[in-house]
Order: structure tokens, then C-alpha cells, then sequence
């Protein structure tokens, strides 16, 4: 993306905040976005120990509406292998969109605001996904691009420093449910989700008070902003996947190790697309999986890097950096089926240096998701 | 005096023995950094190697030599702490020690010269 012209890319509703705030700004999904504010070991604590503040209104936020009653859902069971006809209201789904060869257009968060259901994307698939609906699309379903903010906080104090800002009970809303009310004045769409690994919430809101709600929440002391640097390094030691690094159109979601949104009725029963090759991979296992590496010494193996077994390749880390919650180098990679046990010793080949990594347990650091107990 | 080089090393002759690092402005843009590579000693060097490695946070640069040398010394200190690098990139963050003789530095941009350049690449 760096070929990009500055002038060439969007805005979110937030960019004139970032850009005062001295935020470093890069090309990101098309967006001029903030790669870090006060550097990006100080971001990733912040968030860890207080609240982390991201603007996320890259990604695209999408409502589909039915002309009957189920039309939706049973739609896209047809685009992804998840349960959806079973999401009751409020709540809210992680999947991922397959295409025809099993592999994955993108992983979207499915909500069921009873009405109709909301979609968030990635915003570098906005278009992807666009072209992927409209090649299968259904006459009794409309989606329709949402132009909002969209703003998560995320880690312990994230309840505590948005609860005066809104009218919903924060305490009331578990991991992966989601309400209406009002936040900062407007109409909003809560949902208790997030992609660091802490408890948080992401808030759509009306473009025009996009700003209010940033600057209120960081008047708080608990709150810091924070840029897609520190987002990377957080999502990667709560072992989740970025698309384009960790997922792809050719990577299906049973190498990617996401068997948890493949229920046990839509293995039973199919009906979605890319089904021959993934329940194939279900029952036989994959060629490769997703596995994460802990990285022996200071040099980190980054994306790229060849994974080698006594000199063979048996696999690629497709993301990798230093976690600072880990202190210490980690990654995430695609190894040969028969090397993904936790425990396996392999070399990851850095600048032509090989550098010992062990298979892990994801996520490198435990998740603090608010859970129903 | 220092020299600065489009690279954004730093480069100080004392008496035949050039010390080497990277610039306030190069720290900045690479962020926290996490760990220096540095040569070994003795190791022969041609300008324009790539003699050491930065890994910040996110992600690996080369640091390229400014002249021809041999390693005489190098910054032990970043080995425990390469957060010296942010914190005095053109003092105690130093990375090697070269020795070079004859070296001309007068191609290179001197600290006023090198503030103008910073400007027109920014």
C-alpha cells in the first residue's frame, strides 16, 4: 500500500483528531490511518493495564435487511460455515466468508439486531466482499453499506471509562452481544467484542459525533489512543488471525485452525460454499494449520519467514514481531499437518540465519473476553 | 563533527577511529526498538554493506556502512539495552567503532545540512 498517494487515500471521520493529536499517519485498506500516537510498546500497555482507543471506521460496516422473515440468515449460511438462524438477538458472531475453492474472501463479525443484521468487515475486503455478495446474491436480501464511525475501546478500565458516556447497561452486555442506545449524544450500536484479547466494546456512531466521542474518552486517564501498530502486536499475542497475512482466498478456515465457527449442524449438514474441500479437511485433517511459534532469543521471525525441520521447508510464519505483554519474540505460521503439535522444534530462516521457534498454545496471552458464566 | 548520511547514519572521526549510529530522526521513524545486530569484531567492511540490523517492534532495518573500515568496537551496551537507541541515538546509542584510514567525509551532509534534508524528505 505504500505506492499509494497520500492524496489518493480516504479519511475516516477522524483523521483531522489523529493528525493533531501527532499521530504518525500511513496508507492502510485504502485509509490514511495512525500508525502509532506515543509509540507502540507505551500503546500496547495502555491498553493491557487501562483502555486502548482505536478508530476502526476503515472497516465496513454493513446492514442486511430480508423482504422475509429468515431470508438473511439462511443466506449467509450459504456464504459462510457458521450458525446463523440460531443467532438470537443481540447477538453477535465471528466468521469468515468462504468462496467456492474453501478458502476465505474475509472474517466478519455477524450481528442480529432483530430487525436486521449487521456485518463488519475488514476494510481492505470492503470490495472483495462487495463483488462476493453480488455474485451470490438473493432477491430477498438488500445489504446496504452503513456510513458511521466506528470506534472500539478496548481492555480493564474499557467498561468503566464508557459507561458514563452511554445509556445502556455496559454490565449487562457479555463477549459477542450487542445493543442499540445512545453514546456522546447520538444513536449507537454497542457491541462487547473486540480483537486484543481484552474485554472492550466497539460503538457505531453518526460521522458528525465520531470526534466528541473520541476526544471525551481520552480525557479520561485510563485511556489511551491507539494506532494499528500496537493493534497488530495485541491481536498477534491474542493469536488471532489478520487477513492477508494469517488468512486468505486460498487458506480455508480448517488450516487456519478456526474450526469454533464451524458448528456441529453445518459440518453435519453442508449447504455453504467451499463445503467439499472443508469438510474434507474436517474429517481428514489439513495439509497445513495455523500454529503458533515461540521464538528462541531476540531476533524475531516476521512474515515470510521460511519454517525448516532438519533443513526441509515444512512452513511459512505468516506474522510475527515482538510481543510486548510476552516480552520476547512470537509468531504465527502454516506448518505441514504432521508438525503442528504444540511442542515441535523447527527453525525459522531470518536473513539467512536460522533462528529456533517452538509450536505453541494460541493465544500468547490469556484472553480476558467477559465471558457468560 | 558529526556527518550524516541520506541512510541517516551518523558518523564522528576522532583521530582515525569513526564512530557510527543512527540519527534522532531515524529512531523516530523506526519506533521502539527491541534489538540490535551488531558485527563482530574485526569484520572487514566496504561502504554501502549492510553491517547491522534494528529490529523495533515492527519491523527489521539495515544499517548500512558510511565508509570502508575494519570493526574495532562495538556498542556492548545495546545488548542489555536497546532501548538506548530511542533514548540517545547520537550519543550513548552508538552502534560500532571503525577504523579507516584516509576516509574523506566531506561529502557528507554536516548536522545544519542534514536538518535541510530532513526537511525535503518530509
Amino acid at each position: 500500500m505504500a505506492e499509494v498517494p497520500t492524496d489518493a487515500l480516504k479519511h475516516t471521520p477522524l483523521v483531522e483528531v489523529h493528525k493533531a493529536a501527532g499521530a504518525r499517519m500511513v496508507p492502510f485498506a485504502g485509509y490514511l490511518m495512525p500508525l502509532q500516537y506515543s509509540g507502540i510498546m507505551a500503546e500496547h500497555t495502555a491498553c493491557r493495564e487501562g483502555a486502548g482507543l482505536f478508530d476502526v471506521s476503515h472497516m465496513g460496516q454493513l446492514r442486511l435487511d430480508e423482504s422475509e422473515p429468515g431470508a438473511a440468515a439462511a443466506w449467509l449460511e450459504r456464504l459462510t460455515p457458521s450458525n446463523i438462524t440460531g443467532l438470537k438477538e443481540g447477538a453477535a458472531r465471528y466468521s469468515v466468508l468462504t468462496n467456492e475453492a474453501g478458502g476465505v474472501v474475509d472474517d466478519l463479525i455477524i450481528t442480529n439486531m432483530g430487525d436486521h443484521l449487521r456485518v463488519v468487515v475488514n476494510g481492505a475486503r470492503r470490495e472483495a466482499v462487495a463483488t462476493h455478495f453480488a455474485a451470490h446474491a438473493d432477491a430477498k436480501v438488500t445489504v446496504t453499506p452503513l456510513d458511521r464511525a466506528l470506534i472500539a475501546i478496548q481492555g480493564p478500565a474499557a467498561e468503566a471509562a464508557l459507561a458514563p458516556h452511554v445509556d445502556v447497561d455496559l454490565s449487562a452486555l457479555t463477549f459477542m452481544t450487542a445493543a442499540y442506545g445512545t453514546a456522546f449524544g447520538a444513536d449507537a450500536m454497542i457491541s462487547r467484542c473486540g480483537y486484543t484479547g481484552e474485554d472492550g466494546f466497539e460503538i457505531s456512531v453518526p460521522n458528525a459525533v465520531a470526534a466528541t466521542a473520541w476526544t471525551t474518552l481520552c480525557e479520561d486517564a485510563r485511556v489511551a489512543p491507539v494506532g494499528l501498530g500496537a493493534r497488530d502486536t495485541l491481536r498477534l499475542e491474542a493469536g488471532l488471525c489478520l487477513y492477508g497475512q494469517d488468512l486468505s482466498e486460498e487458506i480455508s478456515p480448517v488450516e487456519a485452525d478456526l474450526g469454533f465457527v464451524m458448528p456441529k449442524r453445518r459440518r453435519e449438514e453442508g449447504g455453504f460454499l467451499g463445503q467439499e474441500r472443508i469438510l474434507a479437511e474436517l474429517a481428514d485433517g489439513p495439509n497445513r494449520k495455523r500454529v503458533g511459534l515461540a521464538v528462541g532469543g531476540r531476533v524475531p521471525a516476521r512474515a515470510g519467514a521460511v519454517l525448516q525441520l532438519d533443513g526441509r521447508d515444512v512452513g511459512l510464519v505468516t506474522s510475527g514481531g515482538v510481543g510486548p505483554t510476552v516480552g520476547a519474540p512470537i509468531a504465527m505460521g502454516f506448518v505441514a499437518g504432521q508438525h503442528a503439535e504444540i511442542g515441535t522444534e523447527l527453525a525459522a530462516i531470518v536473513r539467512g540465519k536460522s533462528v529456533p521457534v517452538t509450536v505453541a498454545p494460541l493465544p500468547f496471552v490469556p484472553s480476558r473476553a467477559k465471558r457468560k458464566t | 563533527m558529526k556527518r550524516f548520511t541520506k541512510d541517516h547514519e551518523w558518523i564522528e572521526d576522532t583521530d582515525g577511529v569513526l564512530t557510527v549510529g543512527i540519527s534522532d530522526h531515524a529512531q523516530e521513524q523506526l519506533g521502539d526498538i527491541t534489538f540490535v545486530e551488531l558485527p563482530d569484531v574485526g569484520k572487514t567492511l566496504a561502504k554501502g554493506d549492510a553491517f547491522a540490523v534494528v529490529e523495533s517492534v515492527k519491523a527489521a532495518s539495515d544499517v548500512y556502512a558510511p565508509v570502508d573500515g575494519e570493526v574495532v568496537e562495538v556498542n556492548a551496551a545495546l545488548d542489555e539495552k536497546p532501548e538506548l537507541v530511542n533514548e540517545a541515538p547520537e550519543s550513548d546509542g552508538w552502534f560500532v567503532k571503525f577504523k579507516a584510514e584516509g576516509v574523506d567525509l566531506s561529502d557528507l551532509m554536516d548536522q545544519a545540512g542534514y536538518d535541510e534534508y530532513l526537511k525535503t524528505i518530509s
